[in-house]
């Protein structure tokens, strides 16, 4: 009789044919293996052509989640830049990589996948300059490593300010920790928050004739900052801030927060943050707790996948969302050029930074072709000289190009409302 | 008393109660099948929140196939008030058979050969079927947050009143009440639900007396699947949102619901679990969002300090 106490800790007898599954999982190991390496042995090294010498740009976005729309159109405009030089420049092949920093189990950009990128980035020695990050709070991790190595960072979406400049809001020891080696190797060609935050607010008092706001945050550096900013211009321009509030970005719903703030009776709800951290899933609850206030949110949210994440009829004239820049429908001359190539390429529309993807390759790659070198220092000091830029698809006439701290001179915010499902842009303010 | 709480504490009081209770239901509806499976071979089964989330999608391709929801899951307007009961109702059948299914080939495949591992084995595989579960629904329906139709509307229906209530949360109570008092009656008086009370107790005597200790063990699985087929389907209709990261967020509540009320307890993995949402509701409200989580499993840890066999743990006798 099996007594089942005394036999807890002591081996049993297995009913499994331990060696039979050994036998199984070993021979299909080995031939995922074979299979896995056999296509390698065949083409070796890049360097099928013999003479030309591989210069390599990587992309570390987060492929993973629902941020893999967005990504996917900035990826493509990257690409759609290599293919203006048929991926070579003078005596170099440019080839191009598209590392993800997001993995399935956060569902969005994580820290040491991140480092992790950067890292292999600097170990590569064919690799001449990192675009990315999308977030801000990644940037904080992997600015620093590249910092040190030398290797130019270039980012199409980050916007937090101090990451580049001391401004009021920014934190005591921003930008120099982000800077270990005490220089820039970090310019992006987006617009950042102090513009976004205020600009956010101005819109809100002038055009939506908000009296009382609340602030909700995602905690995160991109988000939380921005409602920081966002609320410093409140005070200033005379909204009342009802209260201000970190999210549990863990959480599935937003039923009670939802119904504590209809409680306040704002006549907007900010939130600082972006679609991933569960801005759509904000949106939802507002509306399933009967707040009938608008909602104004940054251009973390600036992606079909917002809309889809809250239902557009959730949305629909009551959601406002601000990008830095220009929404894509704005675009003129080669920008509307631009999406019209990607539009017949691609066969969709491109999101927001979808164009300024193709603007950062188009930075370096223009900056490879002057210098014409494979040194990373070249190509770094070239790149943060950009000047009267006009070769990309945003600027206009006049071009734009890096200041001393690696931002861009293009100041430009819009405001769209969602109407029918998509962004309608409503207003752009140029400072 | 409540007319004091309410001058006390405002008045959107009673809205956080309802709120509370109505997730609480939820949480205490996944929280049994934790209850169960573990009183009846003692494994935390960590795979049943993802288990619940399998079911959501199901009930969602289920949905779009009966033709209540579009391709992107919103519900599809113009739909008769008959037609989409029925639907509801059919999603109601299918979703808790393909959980209870699902958790069947789970534990024939995965639990079975370990019924005499030590206790760690099956423990450790559980988490992996739970991993395995997650990415199965990363394939099946992408890494973004989906929406449910919204079959079921959620206009007040007592506007004027403090506390609003609508379809959901009526919904939420007819379905889930009525399946823990089924529950209860099935195990208390019936043949099958007498078995599970012996095996749970010894299962070496249960087998003595002539009790098929693995089909019965099945059929907790079975219906512990099935309830958390119940859970995914309310869950979807009351929140309209479901992605395959909740599963293991919804899971951990309902493991910890299970836990408070004393596991191996039907009674308390119900009323863990509505002690849970109501915590959640009540602390998001007068504590803050950012401290829910904090808040529970606090309270966790000092009530398991004073009753370490959980709330109604030691009192009742009976496991299943």
């Amino acid at each position: 009789m099996e007594n089942r106490e005394a036999a807890q800790g002591q081996p049993r007898k297995r009913n499994i044919d331990r060696r039979g599954f050994l036998k199984i999982g070993g021979g299909l190991a080995a031939a995922g293996a074979g299979v896995y390496l056999l296509p390698g042995c065949g083409g070796g090294s890049n360097n099928t052509s013999g003479e030309k010498e591989t210069i390599r740009i990587v992309s570390s976005l987060p492929r993973t989640g629902s941020a893999r729309g967005q990504t996917n159109t900035i990826v493509n405009g990257i690409q759609m830049a290599i293919e203006d030089y048929n991926g070579e420049i003078g005596n170099f092949k440019i080839d191009y990589v598209d590392w993800d920093d997001a993995t399935a189990a956060a569902g969005k950009w994580d820290g040491p996948t991140e480092k992790a990128n950067a890292q292999k980035a600097i170990a590569d020695p064919d690799v001449m300059a990192y675009i990315g990050p999308y977030n801000s709070n990644a940037a904080k991790i992997s600015m620093p490593e590249l910092n040190e190595a030398g290797l130019v960072q270039i980012s199409p979406a980050v916007t937090w300010p101090g990451l580049t400049k001391k401004i009021k809001g920014v934190a005591p020891d921003e930008p120099e920790k982000y800077r270990p080696a005490k220089r820039v190797t970090f310019c992006r060609v987006c617009t950042t928050d102090d513009l976004q935050g205020p600009l956010a607010a101005d819109f809100a008092k002038d055009e939506l004739k908000v009296k009382k706001v609340y602030i909700l945050d995602d905690k995160e550096l991109y988000g939380e900052g921005l409602a920081k900013l966002f609320r410093q211009q409140c005070d200033q321009i005379g909204i009342q801030v009802l209260g201000q509030e970190g999210i549990d970005t863990a959480a599935i719903e937003f039923g009670g927060l939802m119904t504590k703030i209809k409680g306040l009776g704002p006549d907007l709800i900010y939130f600082g943050g972006t679609t991933q951290t569960k801005g759509g899933q904000l949106a939802k609850d507002m509306v399933k707790a009967g707040l009938t206030c608008p909602m104004l949110a940054p251009d973390g949210c600036y992606e079909q996948a917002f809309i889809d994440s809250a239902g557009a009829e959730n949305l629909n004239n009551r959601a406002y969302v601000t990008i830095v820049g220009l929404d894509p429908s704005q675009l003129t001359g080669k920008g509307a050029d631009f999406v019209k190539r990607y539009k017949e390429k691609y066969k969709n529309d491109p999101e927001a930074f979808a164009v300024y993807g193709y603007e950062c390759a188009k930075v370096v790659l223009e900056a490879i072709k002057k210098v014409n070198k494979k040194d990373r220092e070249e190509i770094m000091k070239a790149v943060l000289a950009t000047k009267d830029f006009t070769a990309g698809a945003v600027g206009g006439a006049g071009g734009w190009g890096f200041d001393a701290n690696g931002d861009t001179t293009l100041r430009q915010v819009t405001v769209s409302r969602v109407e029918g499902g998509k962004f309608v842009p409503k207003k752009t303010v140029t400072k | 008393m409540l007319h004091f709480l309410v001058t006390a504490l405002g008045p959107e009081f009673g809205q956080y109660l309802l709120i509370g209770l109505v997730t609480g239901l939820l949480y205490a509806l996944i929280a049994l099948g934790y209850t169960m499976v573990y009183g009846i071979i003692e494994l935390i089964n960590f795979a049943h929140g993802d288990l619940f989330m399998l079911g959501s999608f199901f009930a969602l391709q289920w949905a779009i196939w009966l033709g209540v929801a579009n391709i992107k899951g919103e519900a599809i307007p113009g739909a008769s008030t008959s037609a989409v009961v029925l639907a509801i109702l059919l999603v109601l059948l299918a979703a808790p058979l393909f959980c209870a299914a699902l958790n069947v080939t789970v534990d024939r495949l995965v639990y079975k050969p370990l019924r005499n591992a030590p206790k760690l084995a099956p423990l450790v595989s559980a988490i992996g079927v739970s991993f395995i579960f997650m990415n199965a629904g990363v394939f099946w329906m992408g890494t973004y947050d989906l929406n449910f139709p919204e079959l079921v509307p959620q206009h007040n229906l007592t506007p004027g009143t403090a506390v609003a209530v609508s379809y959901r949360h009526i919904m939420v109570l007819c379905v889930t009440l009525p399946v823990m008092v089924a529950l209860t009656l099935f195990v208390r008086y019936t043949a099958l639900g007498k078995a599970m009370r012996a095996t749970a107790q010894n299962p070496t005597a249960a087998q003595l007396m002539g009790i098929n200790v693995d089909r019965v063990i099945a059929a907790t699985f079975a219906i512990g699947g099935a309830l958390a087929g119940v859970a995914a389907v309310v869950y979807g209709l009351y929140n309209n949102t479901v992605s395959y990261q909740m599963g293991f967020q919804t899971g951990l509540y309902a493991f910890t619901a299970a836990v408070l009320g004393g596991i191996g307890n039907i009674p308390g993995a119900v009323l863990g679990g509505i002690l849970i949402g109501l915590i959640r509701s009540l602390g998001t409200a007068y504590v803050g969002d950012q401290w829910s989580q904090s808040l529970i499993f606090g309270i966790l840890i000092v009530i398991l300090i004073f009753r370490p066999n959980g709330l109604l743990g030691a009192r009742t006798r009976e496991k299943v």
